[in-house]
């Protein structure tokens, strides 16, 4: 076998979130990076993984990498495909999803996500997507990971727009909200960048858990709109091996187009 | 398809195209375009390239939806002219924007379709969005366990369905993701159903549980092979990913938007003329190999 490239930020990412799915069930998958880390964690550490598509499919075993959340390729030898309704009422409102994959353009320290406006709703300065299933996964699926790059311009202080809840204003108000209004899901529980991996402390706070390798603590600190909680002693994310690096490059994004 | 979009489509319309990704009439898209309807309502989950196309040629004054973006690729750029003001032409309004989760869009079309004031669900707590999206509101359960959020019925004046095969009568049936094709022809007050093949009724009859809607509510069949390209259409062609990725390109210039609309839209008359334009060849290449399904018995029993 040649020599192997390093490892890029990008696959230390899809790698250390494919790794947070060891032994998960049943998983909703985004498109983009949550959806070959998936993949990537259905051939190593989840093997029995169930893969949930938003646009109606429960089960799929996708031969190709799909560009879209609705590609032929999530239905063809897919255990179950269902219409909408069924997806989001009886799959995820139902509390059949065990994790679910969100990212956004903005997320704050209690893992708020925003993806619809930057700026003022009514005049934006960008119009993004909007929620899509965002709002209801972070409510329905009993635990939530979140994947995306962080700069300063993603992870602020205060979101420019709330589309879908995380821990709100700290956990224990988060909690007993959750359960007096009976949502299915806990909320946040990882959030994995091209830097780090973070968790959420008791406070519901998000704290850096690690760093990845070539990653400097300065680095992290300084790409993160407010003051991050750091415990004394962090370790250095696990490099991917060989075997992952080679699922990315060859099966998964053998075209690069994602990673 | 000219007399079914005349006939059944005008202007101040709500319509809604629906197709999940999958099955998503563009042929009737252009055909709206072409017969220059206006002032539409536009409603659908994901707005996706058609409606971006729609906006562009000025059919539409507002839309309802659940994701805005081009799948897979990013941005739906004709919209976001409309969408951002620092983004607008000289002598172009914003869009009116109505938007929800894709639960609350499915929920619209359930609510609609079965003739109740709204659809209950669990999403939008602790959301920004009802706080711009007034028609999203809490109701109390009757069953004193608290509140439960509601979204009102959506019965668009048209719905505008894509799908493999139909018989003559518009018994539709339908493989793949399907989306909430169901949900809106119920809902509608209108539908036409668009298929990529007509069969006898007998092969509709022999495989009951794949009909999606029964002929009695549709109000017009169109025979469109390939209609829905650039979306795609199980096991006959794929999705057309590389132009959902050159329409970026394209969308991102209103200028270049527009000679596409008029090389693609205006100066054909219809699909079939779109079809031939790209050629046999090119829609070769989006044909998938076989994986046909195995065949159920459903039992004579006479």
């Amino acid at each position: 076998m040649s020599e192997q490239k390093p490892a890029s930020r990008n696959e230390l990412m899809v790698v250390a979130a494919a790794r947070a799915l060891k032994g998960k069930r049943v998983c909703f998958v985004g498109v983009g990076l949550p959806n070959i880390a998936v993949n990537l964690a259905k051939r190593t550490v989840a093997p029995q993984m169930e893969l949930v598509y938003e646009a109606g499919v429960f089960g799929a075993s996708p031969a190709r990498l799909p560009l879209s959340i609705g590609d032929p390729t999530i239905v063809t030898g897919s255990t179950a495909t269902v219409s909408m309704h069924d997806l989001f009422g009886l799959y995820l409102q139902g509390g059949r999803i065990d994790v679910g994959f969100l990212g956004g353009a903005q997320i704050d320290k209690y893992g708020n996500l925003n993806t619809t406006v930057i700026g003022d709703y009514t005049a934006p300065k960008t119009r993004l997507p909007g929620s899509g299933g965002a709002c209801e996964i972070a409510i329905n699926a009993k635990e939530i990971m979140v994947i995306m790059r962080q700069s300063t311009r993603s992870f602020v202080q205060k979101l420019d727009f709330r589309t879908s809840p995380g821990h709100l204003g700290g956990a224990a108000a988060s909690a007993t909200l959750r359960q007096e209004q009976g949502w299915g899901g806990n909320g946040p529980s990882v959030v994995v960048t091209d830097l780090a991996v973070y968790g959420f402390n008791s406070d519901g706070e998000m704290e850096l858990r690690s760093i990845h390798p070539g990653a400097t603590l300065d680095e992290v600190k300084a790409s993160i709109g407010w003051e991050l909680r750091v415990p004394t002693n962090v370790p250095e994310t696990p490099a991917p091996t060989a075997e992952e690096l080679r699922l990315i490059r060859e099966e998964l994004d053998p075209t690069g187009a994602y990673v | 398809m000219r007399d079914a979009i005349a006939a059944h489509v005008h202007d101040g319309d709500t319509v809604a195209i629906e197709g999940f990704t999958h099955c998503i009439s563009f042929a009737a898209g252009h055909e709206i375009i072409r017969q220059k309807r206006r002032n539409l309502t536009l409603a659908r989950m994901t707005p996706d390239l058609v409606y971006d196309q729609m906006v562009a040629a000025g059919c539409a004054k507002k839309l309802i939806f659940s994701w805005l973006g081009n799948p897979g690729v990013g941005s739906l750029h004709a919209i976001r002219r409309r969408t951002e003001p620092a983004a607008l032409a000289a002598g172009e309004t914003l869009l009116e924007v109505e938007e929800y989760s894709h639960h609350g869009m499915v929920g619209r079309y359930v609510a609609g379709a079965h003739r109740l004031p709204f659809y209950p669900l669990r999403s939008y707590s602790e959301s920004d969005l009802p706080n711009v999206n007034p028609l999203i509101r809490q109701v109390e359960s009757p069953y004193g366990d608290g509140k439960i959020w509601a979204v009102p019925p959506l019965n668009p004046d048209v719905a505008i369905i894509h799908a493999q095969r139909a018989d003559e009568e518009g018994n539709v049936q339908m493989w793949g993701l399907l989306g909430c094709q169901k949900e809106a022809a119920f809902a509608a007050k209108r539908v036409i159903a668009v298929v990529e093949e007509i069969v006898s009724t007998s092969v509709v009859r022999a495989d009951p549980n794949r009909t999606i809607i029964p002929g009695l509510i549709v109000d017009a069949v169109v025979h469109e092979p390939y209609g829905a390209h650039p979306s795609y259409a199980q096991g006959g062609y794929d999705r057309d990913n590389a132009f959902y990725r050159e329409w970026d390109a394209i969308s991102r210039d209103a200028a270049a938007t527009d000679a596409w609309l008029k090389e693609w839209v205006y100066d054909l008359p219809d699909r079939a003329a779109y079809v031939a334009k790209f050629g046999a060849a090119y829609f070769k290449n989006l044909t998938p190999t076989s994986a046909p399904s195995g065949a159920v018995d459903y039992g004579d029993y006479r």
